[in-house]
């Protein structure tokens, strides 16, 4: 049978792994090529890696990262953040990863994705949600680029720019549109529980998990063992990402792939 | 010695090259679309990603068939995922003609979203890590368990019309071939270059086959 993935996430920036809450308050967690490969040791079934750096003259350092990882890790590595064209797709394949995860870009440009799939194959691209229940949104959304007319019916809406911008997209509609334009897999985030280790949106994961076609990885809010289980089964999620349970030792991988084999998940261990 | 990786213009063959530097470090790997290259090479990898019609298309554009047929005839030659497929005669996939190496025909997972059964609803592309059921004792399933699993994205499957040339099955929804052997060809559908040990495992094992 499949196994359901555990996917430990490495947010770099400035060739260091880096962990905040709600992308402020950043803890150095090492070296990205060091915890890539204990992550590997570990039984880590991919790799994700964004790349959070700010200015674009720091892009390059991922690559950097990249190959080296790629080198020495034989799982299956994605990397996002500031994809913003196909070429960025081409370098970061290049580079040795082998999916490119879209976000800010895709709800820009949607073609983005479409081009992405249609050149490399749906395999390699990933699109990455951020979603927000639409009942604690800010006020002073932005509306320079609603896609649905501000209807968000599903209950939640899709924010780009880490977060930071509201769009007026519904995210159930997005994720389908996403499926339809060539995305091979979600990466589902809810932003109201990223960072703050109550688990992941449940409700949020298993209604976009059971929507589309294509894998859903469940993403944001992981403080302990059960909720990466929790996003499995009550969430039907296909594989569960999270970051600081892991970087700061709190578990290991295999840790958390033993804890769900006893929870009757299925898992590589 | 010579490995040559068949560059069609298909996607990243670095994941590929890594990972048969990685196991084979003497050994002279190179990622190339010069047919004179890999009708010298002493064996040859042809990888695939993407879509089967793309990829047929591009194969021919680069006037490669002869130099894949020639490979696959004579030399130790390892096909994977969209490289097993190519080696069929035909495939759903944009109702795409194949090399026709081996008898059978490329088939789409049925969906979308199929039942499941217990868990649940069948995803596709098949995506994950899954168990690999060997059929029948191979030189590259040496050293590697049977059920191990492997690294797989996919959605469409081969289905051989022949039993023979089995020698590998997975479970996803129904049982489908997921290696094929005969003489000196060795197809997979997973990717070794990304499963990890049990990956470099069976790329070590091509690297020293000698069929």
């Amino acid at each position: 049978m499949l196994a359901k993935r555990v996917i430990p996430c490495l947010d770099v920036t400035a060739g260091r792994v880096v962990k905040g809450v709600n992308f402020v308050a950043l803890r150095d967690a090492g070296d990205p090529i060091e915890i890539a490969k204990r992550y590997d040791e570990q039984g880590a079934d991919e790799l994700t890696f964004l790349d959070i750096t700010a200015s674009s003259d720091g892009r390059d350092v991922i690559l950097h990262v990249i190959e080296e990882v790629a080198a020495q890790v034989f799982i299956p590595l994605t990397v996002g953040g500031g994809v913003r064209k196909v070429e960025d797709v081409r370098r970061l394949l290049n580079a040795g990863a082998d999916k490119v995860s879209i976000n800010t870009s895709a709800v820009q440009n949607p073609d983005l994705v479409a081009e992405a799939s249609g050149r490399y194959g749906s395999q390699c691209i990933v699109v990455a949600i951020d979603a927000k229940r639409a009942n604690s949104a800010p006020v002073g959304r932005n509306t320079d680029n609603v896609g649905s007319a501000g209807s968000v019916s599903s209950g939640w809406e899709v924010f780009t720019h880490g977060g930071r911008k509201a769009t007026g997209i519904d995210a159930l509609a997005w994720a389908r549109k996403m499926q339809e334009y060539g995305a091979g897999e979600i990466l589902l985030t809810s932003m109201d529980r990223d960072g703050t280790r109550e688990g992941f949106d449940l409700e949020l994961t298993r209604l976009i998990s059971d929507s589309v076609d294509i894998p859903v990885i469940a993403s944001g809010g992981v403080g302990g063992l059960d909720h990466l289980a929790r996003g499995i089964l009550a969430g039907h999620a296909d594989a569960v990402l999270a970051a600081s349970i892991f970087h700061f030792g709190e578990f290991t991988v295999r840790q958390a792939k033993e804890y769900m084999a006893a929870r009757g998940i299925e898992v590589r261990l | 010695m010579r490995v040559a990786v068949i560059d069609y213009g298909m996607g990243n063959l670095r994941s590929v090259s890594k990972a048969l530097e990685h196991v084979a470090p003497r050994a002279e790997v190179l990622v190339t679309s010069d047919a004179g290259i890999i009708a010298s090479a002493d064996r040859v990898v042809f990888p695939g990603q993407g879509a089967m019609p793309d990829c047929m298309r591009e194969v021919d554009a680069r006037n490669l068939r002869p130099a894949i047929l020639d490979a696959a005839r004579e030399r130790p030659f390892l096909g994977i995922c969209i490289g097993l497929q190519m080696l069929f005669e035909f495939s759903e996939e944009g109702n795409t003609s194949g090399l026709g190496l081996f008898p059978g025909q490329v088939r789409r997972f049925s969906g979308p979203a199929a039942d499941a059964g217990v868990m649940g609803r069948l995803k596709v592309p098949h995506m994950g890590w899954n168990r690999v059921q060997q059929r029948g004792a191979h030189p590259l399933w040496s050293g590697i368990e049977d059920a191990a699993r492997f690294y797989f994205v996919h959605s469409f499957f081969a289905q051989p019309s022949s039993e023979e040339i089995v020698t590998g099955e997975t479970e996803y929804g129904i049982c489908f071939t997921c290696a094929v052997a005969r003489d000196n060809i060795f197809a997979v559908q997973f990717h070794p270059e990304k499963s990890q040990s049990s990956g470099l495992r069976l790329l070590a094992n091509f690297i020293s086959w000698n069929p």
